[in-house]
C-alpha cells in the first residue's frame, strides 16, 4: 500500500520550520516520520502524519506551498543487514530509489523505512513480491 | 615636440568656426535624416522637408526629441539611411524590452568614428608606444571594439582580450609589458583584489593608465584605482546609440569629460520641462551626431544626467565637458557594465507561467562586483517534492533571463507572500549598492 507523504516547500529563514510544526501540532496531529532536504537556497520539508487530509487542509490555510507524494513504507527487521534485504532486492528489480528516511516508529523487532522511488507501482509489485511488509497507513 | 594633440585644427578651433562646422554637420544628418522611414514625417510634421530649411543651430530646438522606446519602434531598419550594400557594421544594444535598439555604420561612419576615438586616447596620453590591453567585451556591445580601432590607429600594440578570465588578463599584462588598459571601474578594482591570489606584484606590470568608463563612479572610485594601482586613471563617456566610447573623454588633465562638439551637439535639459537649462546646472544630457550617414539620430534623450562645466579647459581644447554622470532618469540598471532595464526581466517573467508574476529585483555589492539577484515565487501548481526539479526550474529562469540580459543573475525561489505585493514598477527593484560605486 501507498503511504502519503506530505512535502513542503520551505525558505532558508530562521523560524519558518518551526511556523510549521506550530501549524501541523495546533491541529492536532502527530508526526509519524520527517526529513528535510536542503539546498544552498531553500529545504523541502517531507512529514508523514497520522492524518495526511487534514494536515494538507491546514498548511494550505496558513498558505504554506504543500504537495501530497505517494511513497511506500517498508516494515524492515531492527538487526544488521534489515535495510540490505531491501536493497538488493531494489537493485536486482531495477527500482531507482529517489530517497529514503526511517519514520519515528519502532515496535518490537521492527522499524519502518520511507521510500520514495521513480515508479512506485513497480516498486510496490516488487516489495509485496518479495513479501516484505508495505504499511497501510499510520 | 610631441603633439599634445591628434587634430590640433578641430580641437583648438574657435567657438565660432565650431558652430559653423556643427551647423554643417547638422544640415548633413537632417539629409540623411530625411530619408529614413522614421524620420522624414517627423521632420516634415514640424517644417523641415530638407536641409536648408535650418538656418541656425538653434532651429534644432525644433526636431522633437528621439527616445529609446522610439529606436525600438524603429527596428530593424526603420532608421538606416544609407543603403543597405553601403552599410559594413551594426551594433546593438539592450532595449526596454527584448528589442534591442541597433545601429548601422557605413565605412565613413567608422573611419570618423575611429578618428574620434583616436583623439580621445591622444587627449587622455595614450602614445604609439603605448600597449594597450582592451578589457572591455567586444561583441554586439561597442565597448571594446570602438576604442580597438582608435588604439589601432595611433599606432599602439592592441591586445584585443576582451572582458573576463582574469588570470589570462594578468598574464599578458605581465607578458607584454601592457601600459595602458579600457576597463569598468569595478572590473579595475576587482582586478586588483586578485592580484595576490594569483601570484602578482605591482612591480610585475608596467601599468601607467586605466581607461574607465561603461559605467558611472565617483571621484573617490577615481582616486582608488589610481592608489591601488599607482597609475592614472580617465573617465569615458559613450552609448551606442551615438556610436559607442568617445562621446565625451577625459583629457590629462581630469577636469571633466571633453564632450567632442564637432562631432555631436549637446544640449542639458531640465529632465521635467525638457526646457534647456544653464551651464553648470544637472539635467539631461540630449546628444545628436553629426558624424554617421548610415543611422542619423538627432536630438536623443540619453537618460543620463550631468552638467556643462563652465569655462575653457587648461589643455586648450575647445570642446566643452561634463561632469560625471550622476545618475539616470529612468529605471535602467548599470550590472558590472552592462545595461539591464527591469522591464527586460519582467518580460522573461511574464513568458514563463509556470512562476508567479509577482518578482523583485535585488542589487547588491558582492565584495567589488555588483551582483543581480531576481527573486521569484514558487506556487503549489509548480513546487515539486524532487529537489533537483526545482534546481532545474531555477536554471531555467536563469537561461531564459540570461539569453535576454547577457548577464547570469542569480535566481531565488521563494515561498508565495513572502515577497511584497508590488504595485508600481520602481518598487520592484531594490538597489542596495548606494551611490555611483
Amino acid at each position: 500500500m501507498k503511504v502519503k507523504q506530505i512535502s513542503v516547500f520551505l525558505e532558508n529563514t530562521t523560524g519558518r520550520l518551526a511556523e510549521v510544526t506550530k501549524t501541523i501540532a495546533e491541529a492536532g496531529i502527530n508526526l509519524r516520520a520527517i526529513s528535510i532536504a536542503d539546498t544552498a537556497d531553500f529545504g523541502i520539508l517531507r512529514m508523514i502524519v497520522d492524518k495526511p487530509d487534514r494536515a494538507m487542509k491546514v498548511l494550505k490555510e496558513s498558505e504554506f506551498t504543500a504537495k501530497l507524494t505517494d511513497v511506500i513504507g517498508i516494515v524492515l527487521n531492527d538487526k544488521p543487514g534489515g535495510l540490505l534485504t531491501v536493497m538488493e532486492i531494489f537493485n536486482r528489480d531495477g527500482v531507482n530509489i529517489e530517497y529514503l528516511y526511517s519514520s519515528l516508529i519502532k515496535e518490537d523487532e521492527s522499524v519502518v523505512i520511507i521510500f520514495k522511488v521513480e515508479d512506485i507501482e513497480h516498486g510496490l509489485g516488487i516489495v509485496e513480491k518479495a513479501g516484505l511488509e508495505a504499511i497501510a497507513s499510520f | 615636440m610631441i603633439d599634445l594633440y591628434h587634430d590640433r585644427e578641430v580641437e583648438t578651433m574657435d567657438r565660432e568656426a565650431l558652430r559653423a562646422l556643427q551647423l554643417l554637420r547638422l544640415k548633413k544628418t537632417v539629409s540623411s535624416a530625411l530619408k529614413t522611414p522614421f524620420y522624414k514625417n517627423r521632420l516634415k510634421d514640424v517644417g523641415i522637408k530638407s536641409a536648408e530649411d535650418l538656418k541656425n543651430l538653434t532651429d534644432i530646438k525644433k526636431i522633437p526629441f528621439t527616445t529609446k522606446d522610439d529606436l525600438r519602434e524603429a527596428y530593424p531598419f526603420g532608421l538606416m539611411a544609407s543603403d543597405r550594400d553601403e552599410v559594413v557594421r551594426m551594433h546593438a544594444s539592450s532595449g526596454t524590452t527584448g528589442t534591442p535598439t541597433v545601429i548601422y555604420q557605413t565605412q565613413g561612419d567608422l573611419d570618423r568614428w575611429t578618428d574620434l576615438t583616436t583623439r580621445s586616447l591622444v587627449s587622455a596620453g595614450c602614445r604609439k608606444e603605448d600597449i594597450f590591453q582592451n578589457m572591455m567585451t567586444y561583441g554586439l556591445f561597442t565597448g571594446g571594439i570602438g576604442l580597438h580601432y582608435g588604439a589601432e590607429n595611433l599606432g599602439m600594440l592592441v591586445i584585443p582580450v576582451s572582458s573576463g578570465n582574469t588570470k589570462r588578463q594578468f598574464q599578458l599584462m605581465k607578458d607584454f609589458g601592457t601600459t595602458v588598459v579600457h576597463a569598468t571601474p569595478s572590473y579595475m578594482l576587482y582586478l586588483h583584489s586578485k592580484m595576490e591570489e594569483y601570484g602578482y606584484t605591482l612591480s610585475d606590470f608596467r601599468l601607467k593608465k586605466a581607461l574607465v568608463g561603461a559605467e558611472p563612479h565617483s571621484e573617490e572610485i577615481r582616486e582608488k584605482i589610481e592608489t591601488l594601482f599607482g597609475i592614472d586613471a580617465y573617465n569615458s563617456y559613450g552609448l551606442s546609440e551615438m556610436n559607442g566610447p568617445s562621446v565625451a573623454f577625459e583629457c590629462e588633465k581630469k577636469a571633466g569629460m571633453h564632450l567632442w562638439e564637432d562631432s555631436y551637439l549637446m544640449e542639458v535639459v531640465d529632465e521635467n520641462t525638457l526646457e534647456e537649462i544653464p551651464d553648470g546646472e544637472t539635467g539631461e544630457l540630449v546628444l545628436s551626431i553629426l558624424i554617421r550617414t548610415a543611422t542619423p539620430i538627432l536630438r536623443y534623450r540619453t537618460r543620463d544626467l550631468t552638467s556643462i562645466i563652465p569655462g575653457k579647459c587648461s589643455c586648450g581644447r575647445i570642446s566643452r565637458r561634463i561632469s560625471r554622470i550622476k545618475g539616470r532618469t529612468d529605471d535602467m540598471l548599470i550590472i558590472n557594465g552592462v545595461n539591464v532595464f527591469p522591464s527586460q526581466i519582467e518580460e522573461v517573467i511574464m513568458k514563463m507561467p509556470e512562476i508567479g508574476t509577482n518578482y523583485r529585483i535585488v542589487v547588491k555589492k558582492e565584495g567589488i562586483l555588483d551582483r543581480l539577484i531576481v527573486q521569484t515565487e514558487v506556487g503549489a501548481s509548480i513546487f515539486s517534492d524532487d529537489a533537483r526539479d526545482m534546481n532545474k526550474l531555477q536554471k531555467r529562469i536563469i537561461d531564459n533571463l540570461r539569453a535576454s540580459i547577457t548577464i547570469s543573475p542569480t535566481v531565488e525561489l521563494h515561498e508565495p507572500g513572502v515577497l511584497p505585493v508590488q504595485e508600481g514598477k520602481a518598487i520592484r527593484v531594490v538597489d542596495e549598492r548606494g551611490g555611483n560605486g
